[in-house]
């Protein structure tokens, strides 16, 4: 058995989502909660956003799943010793990706190197494109039979991606036609012409090309490195996936840290008034007249002094890495709660005057009550849509942070350490262009996902706030 | 007016007090100058002597707070609290820990982030209205609809892409300007055109759906339909109405961001090879150089709260429905 290994930044994600998870029953049997979410379901472009979002999440979150691997029994009656490494389910999932390191660079679904080195011939050394260790390896004439192989696995692909779709629908088509009475094969028609009040056609076209990209690519990656490898030959999708969980980390443990601050101290100053709303304010002007990067930059160097100055206090490299990554998140948290905080102080300045706010405090109920009751609830939407918001932001942050060396520990795999690490790529002969495009590629459809997603869910709870009509 | 302005002033001395506590406490009592000394000097050949010695050049060689060895006032001014902290109010900057002057510095490197940050802010002012404006002339056709689309496209691409994407097209494959570089004079010029040109298109996206917002609001509004019923033309409508008003958030919503132009931009000068106030801070982030680092965050602070004061006033001078409270 491995030993399992909860990182804090695992046990907060996990937190996380079961709180999502908990909220969703919550949701389910309120008709006042689940209407807005409702909306939100009917919106074609919140359905497609949110397949890419749930895609990018369940490689997160099997990506948050560590453990220490085991090591083959070191003697006889030796026990199971464990490696110092720690892995992740993902890891495991991926198989080859993660080990099969080239020497240096190579291109996307190359055979050859990407420099000439001296190859060992029948004829003597000579110099030349030497083949790749793993990419395309198993061709014998990779000139002739490569472009055969490309097709063959990408028709692979898509039979596999085709099976899993008809899967899918085929479930969904069965419990429709359970409900509704009628034969399955009709309700299957029914839900891809969109015949329904949610967009079953946006959802089952975005879910299909969604599969399609990710079982060609596993298909392809099976044989080639599908784009290709860095400088130290090491698999830039597998870099780039692993990035995902970095990326939603920053972007939701960021609000989840600031939450209770922001929540608290916002509702206490609209709710209280007086010396109580003088003393938040000035704190949090304070702490916001500090420009956020400079913040940043400062709190980051301190964490590199102390973690210099007490190299003993972590178990190891990934730990390290990983308090650095809350730590940032922490720090982001401070630089950007504010906003939240004098959101919540104005709309609860509103509320407090409101009818049955006063009421409650004229039958003396105690104020704690109150704000439980009839304050909080009142104000979860701007919660909510602060966190949706903040999401997109956060997520450009880190690269931007990360390239400045002031993001991510550097052995913690972002794709802002990756942007940094191919700096100079572009200016190389022929130019190295695939780190950067698989970087930047990958986090702009997740955030892009994110801003259309963040639109709709800001229009359904809280229509006052609409910027389009 | 005047009272009001040195009031709104006086506001800033309590916050400006605040920033200089959190600096404080962030540069030098999380960790103490001893682990800032050994962090400098590196792991490896760290003794006592060293540190000390270190500590004594920098200046870091006081107590924190209350120097008790000290005879009469020097009980106070003899600490790094007051030599460190409150001089900064004076705005005497000090040395950096490599030592040079910071102040002298700062006033040399403010000129070339402002060549870019003025150049940026105004043409994208200028870009970003026009298209906005446009949009809102065709709101609720397919135009404006592709439009918020695009610019959510434009939002979701990193700064960073903008700028080493730049770089490469215009530098390296058409070759019309210099990567990097900066130059004294009119010559810097050329080497202004493109992070300018950078720094304005990845603004594009998020302040012309803002814009586009602000203009819709005002369209709807009675006196625009007022407007309208007179028999007044949609270009007259649109510049002599709806701008008009619409530029009031526009303006006041700048000013706050004028003061912190001087700071200029980490990511652009760092790209760009260009001496401004970013890639001074980079470079000393870099380096880890806490004095410079201490001293930005300072006056980075400082131009903040000037331009929360600028925004006041601004709002008073624009729109007489403001009093002066």
């Amino acid at each position: 058995m491995p030993v399992p290994v909860l990182l804090a930044t695992d046990a907060l994600f996990f937190t996380l989502f079961a709180l999502l998870l908990a909220f969703a029953a919550l949701a389910r049997r309120r008709d006042h909660l689940r209407a807005p979410w409702q909306a939100v379901a009917r919106s074609r472009i919140a359905v497609a956003a949110a397949v890419v979002l749930a895609s990018y999440a369940l490689v997160g979150l099997l990506d948050s799943v560590h453990f220490h691997p085991r090591l083959e029994p070191a003697g006889p009656h030796g026990g199971a010793t464990h490696s110092t490494e720690v892995l992740s389910l993902f890891d495991v999932l991926v198989g080859g990706l993660r080990t099969q390191k080239e020497k240096t660079y190579s291109a996307p679904l190359a055979t050859h190197l990407y420099a000439k080195e001296a190859i060992e011939g029948p004829a003597g050394a000579d110099r030349g494109y030497p083949r790749l260790r793993y990419g395309g390896a198993h061709l014998a004439d990779p000139e002739h039979d490569r472009a055969d192989d490309l097709v063959l696995r990408i028709a692979q692909g898509i039979a596999l991606a085709a099976l899993i779709w008809s899967a899918m629908l085929a479930v969904a088509a069965g419990r429709r036609g359970r409900r509704a009475g009628s034969p399955a094969l009709r309700s299957a028609v029914e839900l891809l012409q969109g015949r329904s009040p949610y967009p079953t056609r946006v959802l089952f076209l975005s879910l299909a090309v969604v599969l399609v990209l990710c079982c060609v690519t596993a298909r392809l990656a099976a044989g080639y490195h599908v784009l290709g490898t860095d400088k130290v030959g090491q698999d830039v999708l597998y870099q780039a996936l692993k990035s995902i969980r970095t990326g939603l980390v920053i972007g939701t443990l960021t609000t989840l840290v600031m939450l209770p601050a922001a929540v608290l101290l916002g509702v206490m100053a609209g709710y209280f008034r007086g010396w109580i709303d003088d003393l938040i304010q000035y704190l949090y002007t304070t702490l916001n007249s500090i420009p956020g990067v400079l913040l940043i930059a400062a709190a980051i160097l301190m964490m590199q002094v102390y973690i210099a100055n007490h190299e003993e206090a972590f178990a190891s490299v990934a730990e390290r890495a990983d308090l650095r990554l809350l730590f940032l998140c922490a720090i982001l948290g401070v630089t950007s709660w504010t906003s939240l905080c004098r959101l919540l102080r104005g709309e609860v300045l509103k509320l407090r005057e409101l009818d049955y706010v006063q009421a409650a405090q004229a039958f003396g109920v105690r104020h704690f009550t109150v704000l439980r009751r009839h304050v909080l609830p009142n104000v979860v939407h701007i919660v909510l849509i602060t966190v949706v918001l903040d999401f997109s932001g956060l997520v450009l942050a880190e690269a931007v942070l990360s390239y400045v060396n002031i993001g991510v520990d550097p052995t913690t795999e972002s794709w802002g350490n990756m942007i940094n690490g191919a700096r100079l790529e572009l200016a190389r002969e022929p130019a190295v262009w695939w780190s950067l495009s698989a970087a930047l590629g990958f986090m702009f459809v997740l955030v892009l996902a994110a801003n259309l997603f963040a639109d709709v869910v800001r229009d359904a709870l809280d229509p006052r706030l609409r910027t389009t009509r | 007016m005047i009272a009001y302005i040195l009031r709104r002033l006086l506001y800033a001395i309590p916050i400006l007090i605040g920033v200089n506590v959190i600096t404080f406490v962030l540069f030098f009592v999380v960790n103490t100058p001893d682990d800032m000394a050994r962090m400098q000097l590196g792991q490896k050949r760290v003794n006592e002597q060293a540190v000390a010695s270190w500590k004594r050049e920098h200046g870091y060689d006081r107590p924190l707070l209350v120097n008790a060895a000290a005879p009469g006032l020097g009980k106070i001014t003899d600490t790094i609290f007051f030599e460190k902290s409150l001089k900064l109010f004076r705005f005497d900057f000090g040395q950096s820990d490599s030592g040079r002057d910071i102040g002298y510095d700062i006033g040399q490197r403010m000129w070339p982030s402002l060549a870019i940050a003025v150049p940026v802010l105004l043409v994208g002012l200028l870009i970003n209205i026009s298209f906005a404006l446009l949009i809102v002339f065709f709101r609720a056709t397919y135009i404006d609809v592709g439009a918020v689309v695009l610019c959510v496209v434009l939002m979701s691409i990193s700064g960073l892409f903008y700028i080493i994407g730049g770089q490469y097209l215009v530098g390296k494959l058409l070759r019309l300007v210099p990567i990097s570089g900066y130059d004294t004079g009119l010559a810097a010029a050329k080497f202004l055109v493109l992070p300018v040109f950078i720094g304005v298109v990845s603004g594009i996206g998020a302040s012309v759906r803002l814009y586009r917002a602000l203009f819709l609001e005002e369209v709807n509004k009675d006196y625009v339909r007022t407007a309208r019923a007179k028999g007044l033309g949609e270009g007259a409508v649109m510049f002599g109405h709806v701008l008009r008003n619409a530029l009031i958030p526009i303006l006041t919503g700048i000013v706050v961001v004028l003061p912190l132009l001087f700071m200029g931009s980490l990511l652009t000068e760092s790209f760009f090879g260009i001496p401004g106030l970013g890639s001074y801070t980079i470079d000393a982030i870099d380096m880890q150089d806490f004095a410079i680092v201490r001293v930005m965050v300072f006056l980075g602070s400082v131009l903040y709260i000037l331009g929360l004061v600028l925004t006041d006033i601004s709002y008073t001078l624009v729109d007489p429905r403001v009093r002066l409270a």
